[in-house]
């Protein structure tokens, strides 16, 4: 009997036991229901916000990015490219079309191997076949000429170098222009020496892609539009950042009216290195004896040979307009992407050579104010070469703020009309954007100098095409290859240009004449 | 073995709880980044400062490593923190989580001269949370806190010196 009840109660101690062990090994999975539930919570108010917003702003998320037609299709038809002038921006376009000097390439290795970040020989060996030849080059500096001709007997197809004949030299870049072996010409020379060498490329009916900034003059300017009009060769303009994924996105953001009414558009240049100040290495080499002093000069005023104008050219007016052509060229052309404003009624320029001054005369320290009275809005270029602070791009609405580089974000004004409703539901708020793009893959990789910097952060280095990053540069090239082969437009055809020269020519004679000009669309001149 | 004797509940129970938290953390870490499509270990990883930097660069540089990295970080916290969570495999958890810890300290450790353009919340010196983190799980992986409250204890059976007490 005893035993009996023993045995009893000692199952009901193992039952109780079993029934603690149980209860105490799940004693934590509340804890995991309430991690969940809070998750689920914030997952859900997150997801109505943003649903919210996007609902508000018209946008979808994930919509693929508009790249231009001309990036898209690709014929066989092969295009033979002449170039002239083969700096390093020469040199790289050169790249750009497929053709690469096997120094560069070595570089390059040497660069990826100190700095696995370094991804320039990457992001050129999976750029896409060009398909052309290149097949006349023409440089007043011998050895840049050697290069270019060694580059032009290297050349990237389906991810491979191959070898091939090699382009012809040419002293004259008026033989250049004549040969029956140029399809098309690339003009990556001085500012002064764009509107002779393309009006006779026009003459000579061969497609151009000219370097910003398009003249050096608003005359020129005038005469070049005339002779690109009447003819039917394929003009593009150096400005690569119309390939900007993020300048696209913007566009489609100022055409849903996100912004509201913008007023203001402030556009900036900080560098703060000899190289951004274009104290451009001289090379020990250089001298009268390789250098054609003569053709350099071109329609310049007469002077003896001076190596240092020779390599650093921009830092004068007699070959250039220092930042007025040189960047802010690239900002209005920017902004001209992205609103389509024209060339400004009014401007007003200042500044001074300030800090860098090794005897050039055009200014390190440049604003210039535009006014756009029938679009009621000004826009504001402003410069230094002194100073790396970051300032960026900004369009400023009445209801919002955008800011475009690289990546774009949207930021809602908290006095706006249009989100106060988002505002007062507390769906947005100002230290947050509305929306914000970053385009590309995950990852990270490097630029290697305060230049390159520079240029990636305004949008004109790099972007992404289907996840993978690529030189927009190339696209660009791309494009005004694939418009000769379609007999199309490119994005910065002739207007674009024109827009662009004048609007710049307007700063730098502002600046020059010290007082306000006015741009006469009649006759065509900067009053 | 530990002696239950020595621990009393409430000590057990502060345990628990801490090795909850710690769970919870490690659990959101991993479903955050799991939610987040921008999300990459590369920013991380190319700030890496000390002697593993080197490693830590080579990854980022090689797109298929940097994902198997993402993936084991991404679904190593997750399994962790569940692990913590439920008291589930808790000594291999903590485990795991002292390696992953001491990978993050190591990356960017707030010692001097050493300046992170990582944005930090608070100010470190040689501590920071991470070591913190690490410090906390150290001590939880030497207590079997899953054999008293925790699926370790169904699996694995309760602590021995919990029987006897029990007994």
């Amino acid at each position: 009997m005893m035993s009996l009840e023993k045995d009893k109660e000692e199952k009901k101690k193992n039952q109780r036991l079993r029934r603690r062990d149980i209860l105490l090994s799940l004693s934590t999975l509340p804890f995991l229901g309430g991690f969940f539930v809070a998750w689920l919570k914030k997952r859900k108010y997150d997801e109505s916000k943003k649903q919210a917003i996007l609902k508000e702003l018209g946008i979808s998320p994930k919509a693929p990015a508009i790249l231009p037609e001309g990036t898209l299709k690709r014929s066989n038809q092969v295009i033979r490219l002449g170039i002239i002038g083969v700096g390093s921006r020469g040199e790289h376009l050169l790249r750009c079309a497929g053709f690469v000097h096997p120094d560069w390439l070595e570089n390059r290795k040497r660069a990826a191997k100190l700095n696995p970040l370094d991804k320039s020989l990457e992001i050129f060996l999976s750029q896409e076949d060009a398909n052309c030849l290149l097949t006349a080059v023409c440089d007043v500096y011998e050895p840049r000429a050697e290069r270019a001709l060694m580059a032009s007997k290297y050349v990237l197809r389906q991810g491979k170098i191959v070898e091939e004949k090699g382009a012809k030299r040419y002293r004259f870049y008026q033989d250049l222009l004549r040969s029956p072996d140029v399809d098309a010409v690339i003009i990556a020379t001085p500012d002064h020496l764009h509107a002779p060498m393309a009006l006779e490329a026009v003459a000579a009916g061969k497609h151009i892609y000219l370097e910003k900034c398009m003249t050096r003059t608003a005359d020129e300017a005038v005469k070049l539009y005339d002779a690109v009009k009447a003819s039917r060769i394929v003009f593009q303009l150096g400005h690569q950042q119309r390939q900007q994924e993020s300048h696209v996105r913007a566009r489609e953001i100022i055409k849903r009216g996100l912004l509201g009414r913008i007023t203001l558009v402030e556009t900036t240049t900080n560098r703060n290195s000899p190289e951004g100040a274009w104290q451009y290495e001289i090379p020990e080499e250089a001298g009268p004896h390789n250098i054609d002093w003569d053709q350099f000069l071109g329609p310049a005023p007469r002077r003896p040979f001076d190596v240092y104008r020779f390599f650093r050219w921009r830092c004068w007016f007699d070959y250039g307009t220092g930042l007025s052509g040189d960047l802010l060229s690239h900002e209005y052309d920017a902004v001209n992407q992205i609103l389509e404003l024209g060339i400004p009624k009014y401007a007003v320029a200042s500044g001074g050579i300030y800090f860098f001054d090794d005897g050039r005369d055009v200014p390190d320290v440049f604003h210039a104010v535009f006014e756009y009275p029938d679009r009621e809005m000004t826009l504001i270029y402003s410069a230094t070469l002194a100073s790396d602070r970051y300032r960026g791009r900004i369009f400023m609405g009445h209801d919002a703020w955008m800011e475009v580089g690289e990546t774009l974000t949207v930021t809602a004004d908290p006095e706006s009309t249009r989100y106060k409703e988002l505002y007062l539901a507390k769906l947005v708020e100002p230290a947050v954007p509305l929306f914000s793009f970053r385009p590309g893959a995950k990852g990270i990789d490097t630029v290697t100098s305060a230049s390159e910097r520079y240029f990636a952060t305004r949008g004109l280095l790099y972007s992404y095409k289907e996840g993978k990053k690529v030189d927009i540069s190339h696209l660009h090239v791309l494009e005004w290859l694939d418009c000769i082969r379609q007999d199309r437009e490119p994005s910065c055809n002739i207007d674009r240009g024109f827009e662009e020269a004048i609007t710049c020519h307007m700063a730098t004679e502002a600046y020059l004449r010290g007082r306000r000009v006015e741009w006469d669309p009649l006759n065509r001149r900067i009053i | 073995m530990i002696r239950s004797k020595a621990i009393a509940s409430w000590q057990w129970a502060a345990l628990i709880l801490l090795r909850v938290i710690i769970g919870w953390h490690f659990l959101y870490e991993g479903i955050a980044k799991l939610f987040n499509p921008y999300w990459s270990s590369a920013p991380y990883l190319v700030e890496a400062k000390w002697f593993l930097s080197n490693i830590f660069t080579m990854i980022v540089t090689n797109p298929q490593w940097l994902k198997v990295v993402d993936i084991l970080n991404i679904s190593g916290q997750i399994a962790i923190g569940l692990g913590l969570m439920i008291g589930f495999l808790t000594t291999p958890a903590c485990i795991a989580g002292l390696i992953l810890l001491a990978l993050y300290y190591l990356a960017n450790p707030p010692l001097v001269g050493f300046k992170s353009s990582m944005p930090v919340e608070g100010s470190y010196l040689i501590v920071n949370k991470n070591l913190v983190e690490f410090a906390s799980l150290l001590v939880l992986s030497l207590f079997p806190t899953g054999r008293v409250a925790g699926l370790d204890r169904l699996v694995f059976g309760p602590l021995k010196s919990q029987v006897s007490k029990e007994g």
